[in-house]
């Protein structure tokens, strides 16, 4: 087994998936010669040629567009927006055609495509380049939005999204892009998606979050145990739809949860698993659930992009509050 | 250099009055080939009344008129093979009808029934698109698909003259001339997108000069001559199909209706227009020319209309006499298999009708 970082296991997933099946095409700007802005797409081009990994124009709604005629055809296309900012100009192909062509022709044209972005702040990047607007995305009927956390889930999951017969937003945290190793085989073996998977076992709070928040999630239940709380840490992983299950049985167990996101606040997906853990959880609860996330306004310049999000320390407060409710 | 230098000549065949001005295109060549041109478009023009009488006397919802967009859609349509893929717009009747479209599925559609767009005999044609241009984009992709897999198939897209004020128009043309796909625009230019005129749509002296600045072939042709819409979609296919060339095709035209049902058109558009525009629509020369030509007699004509008539009013007692879908059935085609939560939502709902009604 190789060790492999969150990107490599992206890019692995591609190349396993594109070996298996000649109908994956990957599509985006300089994803080809130059291999991805982030190097997502590194040596793809060189192994499957240039009918398979496009270089295309700078245009990101005829991207995505382009994408659902070739899904419409049978092809499995992956695109690469360069960056969630960027995303919008696309938007309009998400949500009025990518997500509903299998409902409005009753299932005679379908579209199986993956759109991915990178998503997140964290690594100093110029204005545009940091935002966490998941919540746009899993407030659309008809898409799934997926969201790995780990090298291993990375790879399984992007291989999962490229073989399921709906479309898949991918958003891939760029901060832990290249932080930090795991062993993976490069088994072709996908992922489930629509799952939760639990990361650290725990009686006495449910930590539940996605993407680079995972890290500091995990660091604060580390420092958590030292104090004496034993911390749940669920990855959502799948953002839409929803996993509530998995999340339902753990507060049941702990009964306390903390929610934390690096996006805004208000009606983030944090709200949605609160609104649903108030609807489907309440009597197991013996503390309000309460949010740790980045804030309502627009995530600022990269100077003070560290106090925007979620940190270990806020996380800890957060989890000590609830841990007040006796 | 000014972008009026560059002139785009109109094909035309016929005149307005009904003369033939040049020899007939060799795929329109005997009388039951032009008899059948005129058959779609008398079809789209019997059926497109018929459907606006069903929308105003409630028994079906918002529907967008194709009166005087007839040869467009049947030119288009004629030129097409079979295997070529098409992605309308909303003013494509004449076309969809030659495609296999049912006129009973284009009621089911406006008459608020998803089952209108499945399409009993056409696997691959997109639904109309109603958010305008973004099919451009469809169209582009399908282009993707048959150069990928070296087909000699072609797609057409069409959308109206306003659309070609956005981005997905451009970005489509642009990506189709980058990439060579067999994709052809076709634009339905008939003056008005909902209120808004040409003019304030553009300062082209052509749709088919924007061509020109993504590196495509661009054609004109009058829009009201279904023999020219022949010969020019026969063309463009063609270069689409074997040389990869993408191309637009603007079609001049006039919106005779309102945009849709839901519109009124004589709050803004001049009523000397409109009578003027009458007298150039595509039946009356259409007609005159079979009659001067090809000894088309008023019995001939009355007979075909009659057909027509009978046809349109068969599709309307199919559309009346679909069974409403089952209950429930908009929660199970979002997904290919639906998720645990719709599963639930569905039951909500069931229970809910159930209970109330």
């Amino acid at each position: 087994m190789a060790e492999w970082t969150l990107l490599e296991g992206v890019n692995r997933a591609f190349a396993s998936e594109m070996r298996r099946d000649a109908n994956v095409i990957v599509l985006g700007e300089d994803v080809g010669v130059n291999g991805g802005v982030f190097r997502a797409t590194d040596g793809l081009q060189d192994e499957f040629g240039i009918e398979r990994v496009i270089d295309t124009p700078l245009a990101e709604s005829v991207i995505v567009g382009m994408a659902i005629g070739m899904a419409a055809q049978g092809l499995r296309p992956i695109v690469e927006l360069q960056f969630m900012g960027f995303i919008y100009p696309a938007v309009d192909q998400i949500i009025n055609h990518a997500s509903r062509l299998r409902n409005r022709t009753r299932g005679r044209i379908t579209c199986p495509m993956v759109i991915r972005a990178p998503f997140g702040g964290g690594i100093h990047a110029p204005e545009h380049h940091s935002e966490s607007t998941e919540a746009l995305f899993a407030h659309m009927p008809g898409v799934r939005v997926v969201v790995p956390s780990s090298p291993a889930r990375a790879y399984g999951l992007l291989l999962a999204a490229i073989r399921d017969p709906d479309p898949v937003v991918f958003l891939e945290p760029k901060r832990v892009y290249r932080l930090g190793k795991q062993e993976v085989e490069d088994s072709g073996e996908a992922l489930p998606l629509d799952t939760c998977f639990v990361l650290r076992d725990g009686i006495d709070v449910t930590l539940v979050s996605w993407g680079a928040s995972i890290k500091e999630t995990l660091e604060a239940a580390a420092e958590l145990a030292r104090v004496g709380v034993d911390a749940e840490v669920i990855d959502v992983a799948t953002l839409s739809p929803l996993d509530m299950d998995t999340i339902l049985d753990s507060v049941a167990r702990t009964g306390r949860c903390v929610i934390v996101h690096e996006a805004a606040r208000s009606c983030g997906v944090g709200a949605e698993i609160a609104a649903r853990l108030a609807a489907e959880g309440i009597t197991s609860l013996l503390a309000p659930v309460l949010r740790v996330t980045g804030f309502d306004t627009v995530m600022p310049l990269y100077r003070y992009e560290d106090q925007y999000m979620p940190g270990v320390h806020r996380i800890v407060d957060a989890v000590q509050e609830v841990m007040g409710y006796r | 250099m000014q972008a009026s230098d560059i002139h785009f000549e109109t094909t035309e065949f016929l005149d307005s009055s009904g003369k033939l001005l040049r020899p007939l295109p060799a795929m329109l060549s005997s009388r039951d080939q032009l008899v059948e041109l005129y058959r779609v478009m008398v079809q789209t023009r019997v059926f497109d009344r018929a459907a606006i009488n069903l929308q105003r006397t409630g028994e079906m919802g918002t529907y967008p008129s194709n009166e005087g967009q007839e040869a467009i859609g049947a030119g288009i349509g004629y030129a097409m093979q079979d295997d070529d893929v098409l992605v309308p717009y909303y003013r494509d009747i004449a076309t969809q009808i030659q495609r296999g479209v049912l006129l009973e599925e284009i009621l089911r559609y406006w008459g608020g029934d998803e089952w209108g767009m499945h399409f009993r005999h056409q696997a691959e044609d997109f639904p109309v698109s109603v958010p305008i241009a973004t099919q451009a984009c469809h169209a582009v992709g399908i282009g993707y698909a048959i150069r990928y897999r070296q087909q000699a198939r072609a797609v057409v897209t069409t959308c109206g003259d306003g659309a070609t004020s956005k981005g997905d128009f451009y970005e489509s043309i642009n990506i189709a001339g980058v990439m060579g796909l067999p994709v052809v625009f076709v634009v339905n230019n008939n003056r008005w997108a909902i209120s808004v005129p040409l003019e304030k749509q553009t300062a082209a002296p052509t749709i088919a000069h924007k061509a020109l600045a993504a590196g495509i072939d661009g054609y004109r042709v009058d829009g009201n001559d279904a023999v020219a819409m022949v010969q020019v979609m026969s063309d463009a296919l063609q270069q689409a199909r074997a040389h990869r060339r993408p191309s637009i095709v603007e079609a001049l035209s006039y919106r005779l209706g309102d945009h849709t049902t839901a519109d009124d058109a004589n709050r803004y558009r001049p009523r000397e227009e409109l009578e003027a525009a009458r007298a150039l629509e595509p039946l009356i020369r259409y007609k005159a020319y079979l009659q001067a030509g090809h000894d088309w007699s008023d019995d001939d004509d009355e007979s075909l209309y009659a057909d027509c008539v009978a046809e349109a009013r068969s599709a309307i007692e199919v559309y009346r006499a679909f069974p409403p879908q089952p209950a429930g059935e908009f929660f199970d085609y979002m997904y290919a298999r639906p998720t645990a939560d719709l599963e639930k939502q569905k039951q909500e709902w069931l229970t809910q009708v159930k209970r109330h009604g």
